[in-house]
């Protein structure tokens, strides 16, 4: 069904924009359901915790002795847009995961901000180069309101599974439905094949 | 805050045809639409929708809008602002005519919501009032379900002509806050203060903040710095950030 005389203010198109989403260009649009934590670096810490060898937690200055390292590319939003050539830069969670060690039964992961945020993510979908927990946007320290002073960054999945104000991750034997999987979203999110809502 | 919205609701189920019933011109920069959708699934206050423009070509592109109108009412009620260069907005605000179909796709959301019987307080910056206007529909239409006074609102924006739904949050008892002019009630011109804020702040509260994410931010930050927790805070931002 078309709309009579719509037109669309189009970007050139790409390979590269999943369906149903469109090019949001230079806005970076803010989706929070919370009101937004004033976070002390200096007081945060990371976890990794649950179904692993070493539960282990980092400083924000231990967390930053590790090895940097960053992500260029695209994020996409449930809510249609996406944005491209976003630098984000961090610590890779493989190095986090390796050091805990994950034990065999571990299948999935809650991550938990400090706010009280919830998702969950299959623990694959964090290994491989394909997750990070990430403290600066396109060089600056990450805004409060996208997530500062550290979110997990998970961009080949629609973005509201990468936690803002991440503060602990916890790997268990089973899938257990965060904030918004419970309020409405699909469990895996996947952009590429429109995982939106409940029902999808 | 996990445990704080309901347990998994069905989905928004697929897109709708809708058929443009009323159009109107709400406030100088936005327009009321009311849209029959058949078989669509009945929201809760505070849901949204979302809504897609097609072109001839296939191109498509969609936004989310809340619902205004009551979950009872016959047909469904959203309120656009017309953003200068707007891609949906400016097209639903100035092309759309009685007998138009679009497509449609909700009700959305299960968190941002309120439909009794626990207090509620809802303070909205502009187009923001639209998810607490199908609140307080919902709580005029079902005294026997929400007494008086469980739901408060506060309804920002620069003019009293610039408000959407003014004159029926006002009437309502909404305490209307206005940057540029006294409102008639009495109230100076400025920005929400925390003083305009502390008459509703109470024990046993969820507060419901809607808005531009600067507003959102401000209202948040001003509830929180009242001594509000930030749990009891539930934030829903329409805008770009910055
Ligand atoms: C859950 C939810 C509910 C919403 N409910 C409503 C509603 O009830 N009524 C309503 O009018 N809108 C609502 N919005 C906003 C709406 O979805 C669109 O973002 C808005 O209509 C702009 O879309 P556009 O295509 O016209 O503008 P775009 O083409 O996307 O943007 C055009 C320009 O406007 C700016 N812009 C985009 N959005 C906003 C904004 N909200 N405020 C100021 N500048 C902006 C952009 O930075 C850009 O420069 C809601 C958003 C969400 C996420």
């Amino acid at each position: 069904m078309a709309q009579r005389g719509f037109l669309g203010r189009r970007r050139p198109p790409r390979d590269d924009l999943p369906p149903g989403q469109y090019d949001t260009g230079e806005d970076f649009p803010v989706l929070t359901a919370e009101v937004t934590p004033v976070i002390d670096p200096e007081r945060w810490s990371m976890s990794v915790d649950g179904l692993v060898a070493n539960p282990t937690t980092w400083s924000w200055a231990e967390l930053h002795a590790l090895p940097e390292s960053t992500y260029a590319g695209p994020i996409h939003c449930v809510t249609t847009w996406s944005k491209f050539g976003t630098t984000f830069a961090g610590v890779s969670l493989d190095l986090l995961l390796d050091a805990a060690g994950p034990l065999p039964s571990a299948t999935h992961v809650l991550a938990t901000s400090t706010t009280g945020y919830t998702t969950n993510l299959p623990l694959d979908h964090l290994r491989g180069g394909q997750a990070w927990v990430a403290w600066t946007y396109d060089g600056k320290p990450l805004p409060r309101d996208h997530g500062g002073p550290a979110r997990l960054l998970v961009p080949h999945l629609y973005f509201w599974k990468s936690a803002k104000w991440v503060t602990r991750l916890t790997l268990l034997d089973h899938d257990q439905p965060g904030f918004w999987e419970v309020n409405g979203y699909l469990n895996l999110g996947d952009p590429w094949r429109e995982q939106r809502y409940t029902g999808d | 805050m996990t445990e704080g919205g309901d347990a998994v609701r069905p989905g928004p189920g697929p897109w709708r045809p809708a058929t443009v019933r009323e159009v109107w011109r709400a406030t100088p920069s936005t327009v009321g639409l009311r849209l029959e959708v058949p078989g669509r699934v009945p929201h809760r206050p505070g849901q949204h929708y979302v809504v897609r423009l097609t072109a001839e070509d296939g191109y498509t592109a969609s936004r989310s809008y809340s619902v205004a109108s009551a979950p009872d009412d016959a047909l469904l009620e959203l309120l656009v602002e017309r953003l200068p260069d707007g891609e949906v907005s400016s097209y639903l605000a100035e092309a759309v005519e009685v007998g138009d179909e679009l497509e449609v796709r909700g009700p959305i959301g299960g968190w941002f919501v309120w439909d009794g019987p626990g207090r509620a307080v809802g303070i909205g910056g502009g187009t923001g009032v639209v998810p607490l206007v199908a609140m307080l529909r919902w709580a005029r239409g079902h005294p026997e379900l929400v007494p008086p006074g469980r739901l408060q609102l506060l309804a920002a924006a620069r003019t009293a002509e610039s408000l959407p739904y003014g004159a029926e949050l006002a009437a309502y008892g909404a305490r209307l806050v206005l940057s540029r002019e006294a409102s008639a009630a009495g109230r100076p011109a400025g920005r929400v203060q925390a003083e305009d804020l502390v008459r509703l702040v109470a024990p046993d509260t969820t507060y419901y903040v809607c808005g531009s994410a600067a507003f959102a931010e401000r209202v948040s930050g001003l509830l929180v710095g009242l001594g509000v927790e930030a749990s009891a805070v539930r934030v829903e931002r329409f805008g770009p950030s910055g």
